[in-house]
């Protein structure tokens, strides 16, 4: 490739020194400024399984949160319709995000068409051919994929402030697939408030209580049409039992947590009990004042995630934008719900589908047992490499190290993790890197017996086995290649391992040696090569 | 003098012997495969199957018994305990236990009764049933669409029957690691698969160097039979061959006696797949090139 000793030494020392530069942060932990202004600062992350912490995988129920969004544009429809005069009743749900209604009038269906192009262009007609007057509606198909897309997105970003909120340092945050989140937590203790945090809905809405049908029968099954049950907690100051309390409430949302500007603890109560104290935005003050003004003397129902937490008596119109959440909060749930209120409400309910929790004890065992036994592994190879081909034998061996942190290296420049799957990686390549060398000797070993010179043996030795090394590692990259497009995690970091590897291998099997003996060769007059 | 396992000039007659090998071979996969069906499957890890996993260590010594005792009448009573290194427990269920309540319901408060506060829960992995459905599914489609790429790409570099020799031996290879860590109900987790796939890439780099020898040798010599061509460049490279798996087994010997619990199935599956990569290399993949030779050259025959 390149004729010139001189440039490929060069090479060599400027590769060596980048890997080099990039691996400082993770061997040593203290550099003194000005020093660590100039150098890389990423370390190598080590994964969960190597250090410890949590790890879990959501699932953004996407398809309940569609859902839930056409119940509420049904709301908003229910009143366009009856401004426009168009006739209808038995206004429902239907099945998954669709409602249906039946039209009263011949003359409906044209009408109901005009109002859902002015007014809603996301939604359509599900079954436009019927004749019937029962009628569902639908999210237009695209818009349905759109928003779900949107869902996942705006899910990801809460999850993101949520966890910016724990202060653990280097989460990692990743969308997998269509509507899943991995997040991992290195280092967190309580995985239990971690789990809660992230994976509580916190959907706030507020909804005035209807005092003018009757919850009994409510409860006997008979809801009064745009009514709903919900259950509050309560705790008997006295005997401190715990019984849950229904409420009938009207559906229709007044406002969410979505225009909330901040939430904090406080201790107002005369018990001492913590609330939450909620401060609106400045849109959210002008809806929450005409809310109040509209509906003195009623009860406004503060729910969280489909639980009433109070319903207090409007007394007056409330000015300012200022609320409170109060209930049998202790300090630490108090603390939590102000702090996911204020990294906001998912706008879909979440599953957790996978969870590991590994403690820092056992992270720091296997890492120390796993280098232990990796040293040992690869000091085994460096002795057998010497006895057996001597002279050639440390420069595969000083390839062979090289190679090991070009890789960590590359780990750490590209911010990549080191799991123990890709630990499996590494030691793959320390496999294929030495015995791309061994290849190597054995060839020049079986020139030199046809009684070719050093030179020649050289030559023809590495160009022989180069076609051979070319085509192992290509076929290492290619198959590593095809498991990191269909792999999932742990899959992935085998494979990335293995490419950076490979290519490292590439470069300090066949090159890196390949200058030493030249310059050995051309630079002293060696009678016998040491193979 | 340097020194030299095999000697140059060497002529060992393996051509002969591949019969013996591939009976060999057939019987170890009828009895790898007759394991699983005997197991009724893979023991799969929570990874693949779903389930919970918890990791425990104690101040002291105490048996699986004594836990199995305390955890009686808990959702853990009919879980699996197992010692895992010194005064530390794996307790493994099918049921998810995502809920933290459950958890200490089941586990912590049985424990804490029975032992005191003298035990750490050192780990806990908790895997829903669908993740792990899609997981199994998802490795499998991985695992074979890179023998797909390897078969394209070797065929390109060399011929079909070459590559059709070396994505066989990897099936081979798979299969008796698979058997063996059936054989030995040895649990399929993650760690294992990692070990599939540093076999099947260690297995194919091998094979390769044969192949490859193979295929210079046939250029040179282009009058000669394929079998003998076979048998020289497997002489050739055989002191390669064994220098090599050396190197690699002596690697893992290391991790499987210095790596400690968590790694010590992975290992055990690396050094299973380190000897029989080797060996298939050499019996599997090199009969498979030399049966399609003989099958053209019958096909041939018959024309005439």
């Amino acid at each position: 490739m390149f004729k010139s000793l001189k440039i490929r030494i060069a090479i060599t020392v400027i590769v060596c020194l980048t890997a080099m530069y990039f691996l400082i942060p993770t061997f040593i932990s203290n550099i003194p400024s000005p020093w660590n202004q100039y150098l890389a600062k990423e370390k190598i992350h080590l994964g969960l399984d190597l250090q410890g912490g949590m790890h879990l995988v959501l699932e953004i129920d996407t398809d309940k949160a569609l859902e839930a969004m056409m119940e509420r544009t049904s709301n908003d429809l229910k009143e366009s319709l009856m401004d426009n005069k168009v006739r209808f009743r038995n206004l429902g749900k239907a099945n998954g995000a669709s409602i249906s209604l039946e039209l009263t009038d011949s003359a409906g269906k044209t009408a109901l068409e005009n109002v859902l192009r002015d007014k809603y262009p996301d939604l359509e007609i599900a079954n436009p051919g019927d004749s019937g007057q029962i009628v569902n509606i639908k999210f237009i198909d695209k818009r349905a994929v759109e928003l779900k897309k949107q869902i996942v997105e705006h899910s990801l970003e809460t999850i993101r402030n949520r966890v910016d909120q724990f202060g653990v340092a280097e989460p990692e945050i990743i969308p997998e697939g269509n509507n899943r989140i991995l997040i991992q937590l290195p280092g967190i203790k309580d995985s239990e408030r971690a789990k809660n945090q992230l994976g509580k809905t916190a959907l706030l809405e507020f909804k005035i209580v209807d005092e003018e049908h009757s919850l009994d029968e409510a409860l006997h099954g008979n809801v009064p049409e745009g009514d709903i049950i919900a259950y509050g907690l309560r705790t008997d100051k006295s005997t401190g039992e715990r019984g849950s309390v229904p409420y009938l409430l009207k559906n229709k949302t007044l406002l969410t947590g979505a225009s909330l500007e901040t939430a904090k603890v406080q201790i107002a109560d005369r018990f001492g009990d913590p609330s939450v104290s909620l401060k609106f935005n400045s849109q959210g003050s002008v809806d929450f004042e005409r809310i109040t003004g509209e509906n003195v003397r009623k009860k406004l129902a503060i729910v969280l995630d489909g639980a009433v937490y109070s319903a207090p008596v409007i007394e007056d119109r409330i000015a300012g934008g200022q609320a409170q959440i109060t209930g049998t909060f202790t300090m630490d749930e108090a603390s939590d719900l102000a702090r996911v209120l204020r990294a906001g409400a998912l706008p879909a309910p979440v599953n957790i589908l996978e969870e590991r929790t590994v403690g820092p004890s056992l992270g720091s065992d296997s890492i120390r047992q796993g280098i232990i036994a990796t040293l040992i592994g690869t000091l085994f190879v460096i002795i057998f490499m010497i006895l057996y081909y001597r002279f050639a034998g440390s420069v595969a061996d000083l390839a062979l190290i090289i190679n090991i942190f070009l890789v960590l290296g590359v780990l750490a420049a590209f911010r990549a993790t080191l799991t123990l799957p890709g630990i499996a990686g590494l030691l793959l390549t320390v496999g294929v890197a030495v015995d791309a060398n061994i290849l190597i000797f054995e060839r020049i070993r079986e020139e030199l017996r046809t009684g070719k010179t050093i030179r020649l043996s050289l030559e023809t030795g590495y160009n022989r086995a180069f076609i051979t090394i070319i085509d192992t590692h290509i076929t290492g990259i290619v198959a590593a290649i095809f498991l990191i497009m269909f792999g999932t995690g742990p899959i992935k970091g085998f494979a990335v391992t293995t490419i950076i590897g490979l290519l490292a291998s590439l470069f300090t099997a066949v090159f890196v040696t390949r200058v030493i003996f030249d310059y050995v060769v051309w630079n002293f007059n060696i009678k016998k090569l040491s193979i | 003098m340097s020194m030299e396992l095999i000697k140059p000039g060497i002529h060992l007659d393996f051509v002969g012997k591949m019969k013996y090998a591939i009976t060999f071979s057939v019987i170890l996969a009828v009895i790898a495969i007759a394991s699983i069906i005997f197991h009724g499957g893979l023991n799969l890890g929570i990874d693949f199957a779903g389930g919970s996993i918890i990791q425990i260590k104690f101040q002291k010594e105490v048996s699986a018994d004594q836990i199995r005792t305390a955890l009686k009448s808990t959702k853990l009573e009919n879980s699996t305990i197992q010692q895992f290194g010194e005064k530390e427990f794996l307790i493994r269920t099918h049921e998810s236990f995502s809920d933290q309540k459950v958890l200490a319901e089941n586990l912590e408060n049985p424990l804490t009764t029975a032992f005191n506060k003298d035990y750490e829960i050192r780990r806990v992995e908790v895997v829903g049933s669908k993740v792990g459905m899609d997981f199994q599914r998802k490795a499998l489609f991985a695992v074979i669409l890179s023998w797909i790429a390897m078969l394209i790409y070797i065929t390109w570099r060399f011929e079909f029957r070459y590559a059709l020799g070396g994505i066989i031996a990897l099936v081979h290879d798979v299969l008796i690691i698979i058997g063996t860590v059936s054989i030995f109900n040895i649990e399929f987790t993650l760690s294992i698969l990692a070990a599939v796939f540093f076999i099947i890439g260690f297995s194919i780099n091998d094979t390769i160097v044969v192949l490859d020898r193979v295929r210079e040798n046939v250029k040179l010599n282009p009058k000669q039979k394929l079998g003998d061509i076979i048998n020289m460049s497997v002489n050739q490279t055989l002191s390669r061959t064994i220098l090599t798996s050396l190197t690699v087994f002596l690697t893992v010997l290391a991790l499987w006696k210095f790596g400690g619990a968590v790694i010590h199935d992975f290992a055990f599956s690396l050094l299973v797949g380190v000897v029989f990569g080797t060996y298939s290399s050499v019996f599997i993949s090199c009969p498979i090139v030399l049966l399609f030779e003989n099958l053209q050259i019958s096909k041939m025959k018959r024309k005439k």
